[in-house]
């Protein structure tokens, strides 16, 4: 699958790495050069240094052959319009923008945008997992820390 | 008329005020206090200090019965955004955007909305109409100097029109650097005779760019 995210923040960055782990191209857009530092030492997707709402600079991230569009950048109105543009002008299949803003990521989920909020994924799982909830906390939580602990194992052991 | 003009920059708060002093009622969604305060001072109570980009507050500042909401923020995807919730949240009747990169004017028309304005395109379109026949361009400042370059076309009557460039009574300081006939570029001599239609391009101190203009266009 070829993927391009636009933000290579924390969160884009460790999905970079997560998609080429499982076999599929990256390529990834920031505005900011520091921001590929993020990135891990061996990725082979392609940086793109640029602004993810601009065409063209999507298509020199080989957004004409994206089978996925991802944005995650820090402006939910600059997801937005990247997502749209993703969606409407280059066709991609599947679209999805982080919203951190819960009435706009349900206002554009009406419009047939895959958005959704850190706000209510990250506060609906803590409630969950404080009132012992059996269903949707656990098998997250679980994964999400054997990446944790993955990660943190890349650093080199200095202690004695 | 009652307009929402979404944006308290310096093209959101001149636009609301012009607005106002021709009898339109207005309202200023800004986000930052001290300019939405500002603008109070300035204007009246016509300010709510609120994100423009909240149903919530493109509600309470009435866009679903204004007449035409404008965003005219200094950011693109703002505008954007802005734009269809005023649409998608409050029906609202009409909406003018504000595009910065004019290559955005293709994907706001793309995502629904029809009216943009790219200050770029504006500007370009009022100096075109600035500078008939005969205009007159500082082109550019020439670095860690006090000279500038001057494209002029010489209109058919001005005085130096059919004059031999030593003729023309330019400043001392002031040398045509080429002439521009008909596409071509001539070596600008002394004795050159200068046409109607022609373009020259001068090279100036600033401080003398009246004078410049002076001996062309009398």
């Amino acid at each position: 699958m070829n993927v391009v995210i636009v933000g290579c923040g924390r969160t884009g960055a460790f999905l970079a790495a997560l998609l080429e782990g499982s076999g599929d191209t990256v390529s990834i857009v920031d505005l900011d050069r520091a921001a590929f530092k993020r990135l891990p030492g061996d990725f082979k997707g392609t940086p793109v240094l640029g602004d993810g709402t601009d065409m063209d600079i999507l298509r020199q991230a080989g957004i004409e052959k994206a089978d996925a569009f991802i944005s995650l950048t820090q402006g939910d109105n600059r997801n937005l319009m990247a997502a749209q543009i993703a969606k409407k002008i280059f066709g991609i299949a599947q679209v999805i923008a982080k919203v951190n803003d819960p009435i706009r990521a349900a206002t554009y989920r009406g419009q047939g945008l895959y958005t959704f909020s850190r706000t209510t994924i990250l506060g609906t799982l803590l409630h969950a997992t404080l009132r012992g909830d059996k269903t949707i906390g656990p098998n997250l939580m679980k994964a999400a820390m054997k990446h944790d602990e993955e990660l943190s194992l890349q650093l080199p052991d200095v202690l004695p | 008329m009652y307009f929402v003009v979404a944006g308290g920059g310096e093209v959101g708060y001149h636009l609301s005020k012009a607005l106002l002093e021709a009898g339109h009622e207005v309202m200023v969604i800004e986000r930052d206090r001290r300019r939405a305060l500002w603008i109070e001072e300035q204007l009246g109570s016509v300010v709510i200090n609120a994100p423009a980009d909240e149903g919530k507050y493109q509600i309470q500042a009435g866009c679903q019965r204004a007449d035409a909401v404008l965003a005219v923020t200094g950011d693109d995807e703002d505008n954007l955004i802005i734009s269809q919730l005023a649409k998608l949240k409050c029906g609202a009747n009409r909406v003018i955007a504000r595009v910065n990169n004019p290559k955005n004017e293709i994907v706001f028309k793309a995502m629904g909305i029809d009216e943009t304005l790219s200050s770029t395109r504006v500007l370009m379109g009022v100096i075109e109409q600035e500078l008939p026949t005969g205009g007159f361009m500082p082109l550019m400042p020439l670095t860690r100097s006090d000279l500038e370059v001057i494209e002029a076309e010489i209109a058919p009557g001005s005085p130096a029109a059919d004059k031999e460039i030593e003729a023309v009574g330019l400043p001392e300081a002031a040398h045509i650097g080429a002439v521009v006939r008909s596409g071509q570029i001539l070596r600008a001599h002394r004795d050159t005779k200068l046409r109607a239609g022609d373009r020259i391009i001068v090279f100036a101190p600033t401080a003398i760019e009246q004078e410049v203009r002076k001996a062309l266009f009398g």
